[in-house]
């Protein structure tokens, strides 16, 4: 809403200057964008244009002679209409204009300029609202305009401007009565009545004019009409209080409609009498119905549109737009007046197809039905006065709105409880009288009457509200809650997980959930049913991600395409599914790493399966899994992954995650990923840490090769290590692979075996028939055979 | 003999100075001490002596041959010492040249920020609530006092799933779950922090953003009142940005609390003198708070005459903007690695 203050102080006395208004309304809730005056520009006087030549050395440029009263000025010129014997705006020597423009003294290819001729755009005004010779060339003064004085004065355009940014619950400061109420009650000014006084003549006009109104969603609609008028331009006040508020001024009678609107907030629509037939009738839109609206477009309408009718067909489409047929012409003579209060709900919705407007904001933030009467006599009375209307007598009225004053109790307990204040009775009080609300005392409750135009209050704390806006939340002083002593919570097991994948050296991430519904159902072979928008904003982000590994692989693609190729990522984030009718969502850890890996110190490595798989078991062990996991393949083939290279990760015979290779198909570097489902893992209750007795006996060592059949895991061969090793056998490590053409379809592989006891000192004698026996088993099981 | 002992006194002392190494002491030791040598058969030739001259000659030899240790074990000292920085002059590095490299990761510094956020008010004994991305209308909108047809849960605004379910746009949604998961009514002290969801997208605004959303609910006599909001704030703010930083509440309007304020902190730009980023107002607009709406109390199982609370919500990757001077919001979701990367360090206290 911007605000005009010259309209503004109509109503009421102010004198402030516009920067303190704007911040003293700021310091009762009413935030503004900008606060300037209507025109900028500094240094402007009118002259007149006494010599015009053109300029020798150029086809366009003028060299002026221009009297400002004072002194005659050269003055060069581009426009196309500077000509001699007119007055103009001259912006002097030191003169600032809007988008940061000085005048200076210059020479413009060898001739003398001491100032500037303006157009009104240069000075400050919006083209939208000029003439289409203003719009090309410098504005002209009327002949008798006095030179020497300020042309902003002259052209009554001393005017300041707040452009507020209102809350959707403040519908009523969408009207300078609004307005003039709420600066009122800051500066504790009475507001003063707005003139409604008008005559009337002939037939009642409910003789011969029907409003019919067939549909719940319009309480109110009246109909007056204005006979004869003069379609004019308007008075410069009415024009230029329009611009200030960003409305073009059209003519007399448009302008007033408008004026009326910032007046009094609520919207009018005028009909050409002549065109309109003796009824108008409110209805929701047929379907398939048609209308071509003011700005010559055909629309179809939908069920959900209300619709103004001559009674045969749709003419306006209500609060939003009016049609083609019925609008104010040049040629216009009657006017018949709508003055209504539409849905709010329903005029958002039609108003989001075809146009959001100055009515259909006012429409949607709702109307006090009050106003829609003094709107409709205000607006007779200008065209009384400025279109030279007769106005016809009787005003046409349908009403089913409940105008009864909200009557809310209230102490000053109440209030000083939910403020923690110790506000006075009287310091309460003199706030409601300020807002200009009525008040009655019986004992310690004040009901407060509240005028229809503050819809927005309709409890208690809404007059608490008003009373901490009036007397100032800055002189409330805060304080910290006094509460019993409590020990905060938080669930540590993110960053606990964080924490540990930074120390491996990877760098967290932050992605987007949204990806491409194409995307959903890779690297994963769980079934669910994906969740796509209803309305995306862009197709490569419809869909709720499944998988993270998406999301991560393309945080790769970015790095890369910079050239950054050494990818070492992590985030804890949520997968999303449907399954049947259960919606829900899993926190997942993702990681993905490509290029080279610190490998502890000093030791750089290209990433590989077993670094990510090592990734997988340091994560799993720190979260206290160790040995209750295994790395087994996919049940089912994964298509985005090598097929060799990639596993499901088990505990406790539950699949919980997957790492691999990205398909060489689909990446040709080697990028390696690992999810777990965090939920689930960590279903899964870990057993408390608790000391292990350290042996007092010395373990031995003992290393043992063996040549076996590539085929045969690793795992297999350690299960059979292990049962053979029984008791004494305390760990087992491969400390060398080695495969080659020589040996064939076999590889050699050595484990490093640790023996040890709590409860003696081992000897050879006994731990060497230990490996004896676990030789000959991975003999007998594998085919193995040692090598010496 | 007198004289034969001063001349092996002499004869040594001008050995042990000509002494070059380890080796060279240790011969020259078993040469003037050892068993055969020159003291040592003077030592057994005592004998031959008359008893007046035996014990003077006796505990000359005795001295001489202490004398000479002495001066050999000193040597011998003297070398060891050389040797050693000889070894230590070897083993000399250049200690300019850099250390060995050990990876460091990263931490996002929007967690970075939440992190710090939720051990401030766990020290404040508030519980650190989750709740669900994926919310339900009635979570996120209903049951905060957004009636259907409220034009700020439009289809427009939010990422709607189905007509029940959509991604959720705040994290107030948390407030109704925790309210009615609190059967015993017991007081409530929550913050719950994460990803949040809006349908724009622009240099300013991410589709996807992260916040933090605090809840207090007592019993009335208890004055949970805007002063103890106020207060709370005020702790807040000066942790988060700095301590100099003044609030001001203006007042403003949401449906799920009444009354509602903004909360602006002095421009942490410019200190408050005015600058572009605060629009010269000195002023930067922070939080949405207030005191929770007696509608949402009552839809969520409470009683609005005997309950009051309040409640607060911040956008994160401001704070997070802020804190480490991040120019463009848009680094935050482009996860580049030498963005990332410069994250890899405690924070300063």
């Amino acid at each position: 809403m911007k605000l005009s203050l010259n309209f503004v102080k109509d109503y009421v006395d102010i004198d402030t200057d516009v920067k303190t208004l704007a911040e003293d309304m700021t310091r009762v809730g009413n935030e503004y964008d900008l606060s300037e005056k209507l025109i900028p520009a500094t240094k402007l006087v009118i002259g007149k244009v006494l010599e015009c030549k053109d300029h020798p050395d150029s086809d366009h440029l003028h060299v002026c002679k221009v009297d400002i009263g004072t002194e005659i000025l050269n003055i060069v010129c581009g426009a196309p209409n500077v000509k001699s014997g007119i007055k103009v705006i001259v912006a002097l020597v030191g003169a600032e204009l809007p988008g940061d423009l000085k005048i200076k003294k210059s020479t413009i290819r060898g001739e003398e300029s001491n100032g500037m001729i303006c157009a009104l755009y240069e000075i400050g005004l919006d083209k939208k609202f000029l003439s289409e010779e203003d719009k090309n060339g410098i504005h002209i003064l009327p002949e008798n305009a006095p030179v020497g004085k300020d042309p902003i004065e002259y052209m009554k355009l001393d005017d300041s401007v707040i452009d507020f940014e209102l809350t959707a619950n403040r519908g009523d400061l969408l009207s300078i009565l609004g307005m003039a109420y709420e600066i009122g009650a800051i500066y504790d000014k009475k507001v003063k009545p707005i003139d409604l006084s008008h005559g009337e003549e002939g037939e009642d006009l409910n003789k011969s004019f029907e409003v019919k109104v067939n549909t719940e969603n319009c309480k109110l609609f009246l109909a007056r009409k204005a006979l004869n008028v003069t379609i004019k331009e308007s008075p410069d006040f009415i024009k230029n209080r329009l611009i200030a508020s960003g409305i073009r001024p059209i003519n007399n009678v448009v302008d007033i409609s408008n004026y009326v609107m910032l007046e009094c907030g609520q919207p009018l629509h005028f009909y050409d009498a002549d065109r309109l037939g003796n009824c108008i009738e409110t209805r929701m839109a047929k379907k398939g119905e048609k209308l071509t609206t003011l700005d010559e477009i055909e629309r179809n309408l939908e069920e959900s549109d209300i619709v103004i009718s001559d009674g045969k067909r749709a003419i306006g489409l209500a609060g939003v737009m009016g049609g083609l047929d019925t609008e104010i012409e040049e040629t216009t003579k009657n006017v018949l007046i709508e003055s209504a209060i539409f849905d709010s709900v329903k005029v958002r919705k039609t108003s989001k197809k075809i146009v959001r407007s100055e009515a259909s904001n006012r429409f949607e933030k709702g109307i006090d039905p009050n106003r829609t009467y003094m709107a409709m006599e205000r607006a007779v009375k200008l065209l009384e006065e400025y279109a030279d209307a007769k106005i016809q007598t009787g005003i046409v009225i349908y009403d089913k709105t409940d105008k009864t004053e909200k009557e809310i109790d209230i102490t000053v307990k109440d209030i000083n409880d939910l403020l923690g204040t110790n506000i006075s009775k009287q310091d309460v009080l003199e706030v409601f009288r300020k807002l200009d609300f009525s008040y009655s005392e019986k004992n310690d409750v004040i009901t407060v009457v509240v005028p229809t135009r503050r819809p927005d209050i309709s409890i208690k704390e809404d007059l608490i509200e008003e009373v901490g806006r009036i007397y100032g939340v800055d002189n409330i002083v805060g304080k910290l809650p006094v509460v019993p002593m409590k020990i905060g919570s938080v669930n540590k097991i993110d960053r606990e997980i964080r924490n540990k994948m930074i120390s491996l050296g990877l760098n967290e991430t932050l992605s987007y959930i949204l990806i491409n519904d194409k995307e959903v159902h890779k690297f994963t072979r769980d079934s669910f049913e994906e969740l796509r928008l209803l309305d995306p904003m862009t197709e490569d982000r419809n869909t709720l991600r499944y998988s993270m590994i998406p999301s991560l692989y393309k945080i790769y693609q970015y790095n890369k395409s910079h050239y950054i190729k050494d990818v070492s990522i992590f985030e804890i984030g949520k997968g999303f599914w449907k399954k049947g009718e259960e919606y829900g969502e899993d926190k997942k850890l993702c990681v993905l790493m490509s290029g080279e890996y610190y490998l502890g110190i000093n030791n750089k490595k290209d990433v590989d399966f077993y670094i990510i798989k090592g990734i997988s078991e340091e994560i799993l062990n720190y979260l206290g899994y160790e040995n209750r996991y295994s790395f087994v393949l996919p049940k089912e083939k994964i298509e985005e992954f090598h097929p060799g290279q990639v596993a499901e990760i088990n505990v406790n015979g539950e699949v919980v995650g997957v790492i691999g290779r990205i398909h060489p198909e689909i990446e040709k570097e080697p990028v390696y990923v690992l999810e777990i489902n965090l939920d689930r893992l960590l279903s899964k209750k870990v057993s408390k840490m608790k000391f292990r007795e350290i042996s007092m006996y010395p373990s031995i060592k003992k290393d043992i090769s063996i040549l076996i059949d590539k085929k045969i895991t690793a795992d297999e061969i350690s299960k059979v290590i292990k049962k053979s090793g029984g008791n004494l056998l305390v760990k087992q490590e491969i400390f060398d692979i080695y495969e080659n053409k020589i040996l064939g379809d076999k590889k050699s592989i050595a484990y490093s075996l640790t023996f040890g006891s709590n409860s003696k000192t081992l000897t050879d004698e006994e731990v060497n028939p230990i490996v004896e026996k676990i030789i000959q088993n991975l003999e007998k099981t594998f085919n193995a055979e040692l090598r010496k | 003999m007198k004289e034969k002992i001063a001349e092996i006194q002499k004869i040594a002392k001008e050995k042990i100075a000509e002494i070059q190494n380890l080796q060279e002491a240790q011969e020259l030791k078993v040469k003037l001490l050892g068993k055969k040598s020159e003291l040592s058969n003077l030592l057994k030739g005592l004998g031959t002596l008359s008893p007046e001259e035996r014990p003077k000659i006796g505990s000359l030899v005795n001295e001489v041959r202490k004398e000479i240790e002495e001066k050999l074990n000193e040597k011998e000292e003297f070398l060891k010492g050389k040797v050693l920085a000889q070894k230590l002059e070897k083993e000399k590095l250049d200690i300019t040249l850099p250390g060995t490299k050990i990876k460091r990761g990263s931490k996002h510094p929007i967690n970075r920020v939440i992190e710090d956020i939720q051990d401030l008010f766990v020290s404040m004994g508030y519980d650190v609530v989750d709740g669900p991305e994926l919310e339900t209308d009635e979570f996120c909108f209903e049951r905060l006092n957004l009636a259907k047809g409220h034009p700020a849960r439009d289809m427009q605004d939010s990422f709607y799933i189905t007509n029940e379910y959509l991604l959720r746009t705040q994290t107030s949604s948390v407030q109704a779950r925790t309210m009615i998961a609190n059967k015993d009514k017991s007081p409530i002290r929550m913050i719950c922090t994460g990803k949040t969801y809006r349908r724009e997208d622009d240099a300013t605004h991410s589709h996807q953003f992260n916040q933090v959303e605090g809840l207090v609910i007592d019993r009335k006599e208890l004055n949970v009142s805007l002063a103890d909001l106020k207060g709370t704030l005020e702790v807040f703010v000066r942790k988060m940005i700095g301590a100099n930083s003044e609030l001001r509440f203006r007042p403003s309007y949401f449906p799920f609390t009444e009354p509602s304020y903004e909360v602006d902190v002095t421009c942490f730009k410019c200190g408050g003198k005015g600058c572009a980023l605060c629009k010269k107002t000195g002023w930067i607009e922070l939080l949405g708070a207030g005191m929770v709406h007696p509608n949402v109390l009552k839809m969520n199982g409470y009683d609005p005459d005997k309950y009051a609370g309040f409640a607060f919500g911040t956008g994160i990757d401001r704070l997070a903007m802020f804190r480490y001077g991040i120019t463009d919001m848009r680094y935050l979701y482009t996860n580049d690695v030498r963005f990332l990367s410069q994250f890899d360090r405690k924070d300063e206290e």
